[in-house]
């Protein structure tokens, strides 16, 4: 089970939003510290570890940007959003961020509430409202890959690329 | 029942006898192209095996000539990895220096009928070369280039049939414009283009529709192959190929005319295209400070071609910046043989080498607090092209050149 406190975005919340283009070559740190910076300054700060962030269509369209990385930097425990672009599900999967389809999410939860989201059942529930949602169900190899890390570490088992340098 | 174009390319690389809407494939990769940012210190991990050397491209484009400190370090990263591995086909700063989907496609490395990964979102474009290419993440690139394999969730395709020609002054970006303004995103879908108007389309005008392709979030966008495809991979390369055609009765969730000649130039508002574009016309007079032309969508020879078309004769208005960068050096070398340079540089045009540069706000043409731009690239996402406050106009070539000379956002026909 993951439950968190939400937040609302709404829809083609886009790439550049949350990772700007002058810090592609940033720190992973200054990256994470500049998500939404041009529509919800400030935001970085209020977010917390295991929250859940909310989105409306196509959600992460745009680019081929690590954005579903900083997002798993700033420790949300999950993304729910009407529909997630492909390349930025594409990103959370191999980042290891959760991120899960569910239509009819975005007006089920006001910011604020609590989401309960069980993989189990593939449903999302609204603590306050009572609300209960099916979540669309992500392909077992894809979901192993998604909370088990992503793909660096599976690629560090094999031995075809090294660890993670201390930076 | 058949499949499509896509369906067939990756049951092909899958090794499955057919593929359908909701399956997971794990295909193949013919060929993988890392860019400048694969190497960037937050993307790049150090690789121990490469799967195929013969399978890997390298091509610095978003930062050439290196503009600072870290993005000089990130190419010295790529050189190493390029001589460690002995990859044949780099890229560096110099004469055959470009973006990646415009050398991938001028050099046919990507061929009709195979499959090509690349970390960066506008891989789409060599589907005009009927590629089934797809922009996938870094960590996905890297599993690519380590063990030869990726994975695609196969979508639903809608085709286009496009019919007649277009007239003077429109372009297949106004067709893109078009179609986002029309039916929206294509998220979660595939795009299929052909139709009788194909021998009327240079190679060139189809990669910018495959190339927008992102925009409308489509997981792959193709063109079905004829002669003019055939003739342009053939005059690149010597290596063999198979081109895929949808099947007679291959099974599409809409499929959807489009007569080019009913078309006239559109214009994108700013912060997003999908459902935001109107005729040039519903935005014209609002004034400009910078002009731009470049980008793998928009740097192509066609491209510069209509720019100097434009501008022959005329000079960009006081107050407004005009940067045009060809999307390889390849093109601007062809450009200036053409006198296209010779005519933008006469109108008052700064012309940039070939770089990604000003679309992705990285560098060589940034927008400041306050700014209006209208520019023939890929994206007008707020914040894009550097402020956040900025507002960027999207339109094509000959649209952007005719603001550049107005200091106003205007018709290409009005001038």
């Amino acid at each position: 089970m993951i439950t968190g406190h939400v937040w609302k975005f709404g829809d083609d919340i886009n790439t550049d939003l949350m990772l700007p283009g002058p810090l592609l070559t940033a720190s992973e740190e200054e990256q994470r510290r500049a998500v939404f910076s041009a529509n919800r300054p400030g935001w970085v700060d209020e977010v917390r570890p295991r929250d859940i962030l909310i989105g409306g269509r196509n959600f992460g369209t745009g680019s081929s940007r690590p954005a579903a990385r900083s997002l798993r930097n700033l420790g949300l425990g999950a993304l729910i959003a009407e529909s997630i672009n492909g390349l930025f599900f594409r990103n959370a999967v191999s980042f290891g961020f959760v991120a899960f389809e569910c239509r009819g999410i975005h007006a089920a939860f006001e910011e604020g509430q609590t989401a309960e989201i069980s993989i189990e059942s593939w449903t999302v529930r609204n603590r306050e409202s009572g609300a209960l949602l099916p979540i669309s169900p992500v392909p077992e190899q894809l979901l192993s890959l998604m909370i088990s890390g992503g793909i660096y570490p599976l690629l560090e088992t094999q031995g075809l690329i090294a660890p993670k340098a201390a930076s | 029942m058949g499949m499509t174009i896509i369906e067939k390319i990756l049951a092909r690389a899958s090794g499955a006898a057919k593929l359908a809407p909701g399956d997971l494939a794990v295909v193949d990769v013919d060929l993988s192209v890392l860019i400048d940012l694969s190497f960037s210190r937050g993307s790049w991990r150090e690789v121990l095996k490469v799967h195929n050397p013969e399978k890997v491209v390298v091509v610095f484009d978003h930062d050439v000539p290196a503009s600072n400190r870290e993005t000089a370090a990130m190419h010295v990263r790529g050189r190493d990895f390029v001589r460690r591995f002995g990859i044949r086909r780099f890229h560096d700063v110099g004469p055959d220096q470009g973006i990646s989907h415009v050398v991938v496609a001028e050099n046919a490395y990507c061929l009709p009928g195979t499959v090509m990964a690349c970390s960066d979102s506008h891989t789409c474009s060599a589907g005009a070369l009927n590629c089934a290419a797809r922009g996938l993440g870094a960590p996905d690139l890297l599993y690519a280039v380590t063990t030869g394999k990726t994975w695609f969730r196969i979508g639903e395709t809608v085709r286009y049939d496009l019919e007649g020609q277009l007239g003077e002054g429109v372009s297949t970006k106004d067709v893109f414009l078009h179609i986002a303004g029309t039916y929206g995103d294509h998220a979660n879908q595939n795009v299929e283009f052909g139709g009788a108007a194909l021998p009327y389309l240079s190679i060139d005008a189809r990669r910018t529709l495959t190339t927008m392709g992102a925009e409308l979030s489509a997981e792959f966008a193709t063109f079905e192959p004829d002669e003019v495809l055939i003739d342009y991979v053939k005059a690149r390369s010597p290596a063999p190929f198979e081109p895929q055609y949808p099947d007679a009765d291959a099974v599409y969730v809409a499929r959807r005319a489009i007569d080019l000649s009913t078309l006239s130039p559109m214009v994108a508002l700013p912060d997003r295209v999908i459902r935001n574009t109107v005729p040039v016309e519903e935005a014209a007079g609002e004034p400009i400070q910078q002009a731009f032309i470049g980008s793998c969508a928009n740097g192509t020879l066609d491209d510069l071609a209509e720019a100097a078309r434009v501008l022959k004769g005329r000079h960009v208005a006081p107050g407004v910046r005009l940067l045009v960068t060809p999307g390889s050096q390849r093109i601007a070398a062809a450009a200036a043989k053409a006198g296209y340079l010779q005519t933008l540089l006469d109108a008052g045009a700064v012309v940039t080498p070939a770089t990604c540069g000003a679309c992705y706000g990285g560098h060589m043409g940034v927008l400041g607090p306050g700014e209006t731009c209208i520019t023939a690239s890929t994206r007008n996402f707020k914040g894009r092209m550097g402020d956040a406050t900025a507002r960027i106009y999207m339109a094509s070539p000959a649209t952007v050149a005719a603001s550049a000379v107005a200091g106003w956002i205007t018709h290409p026909g009005s001038l």
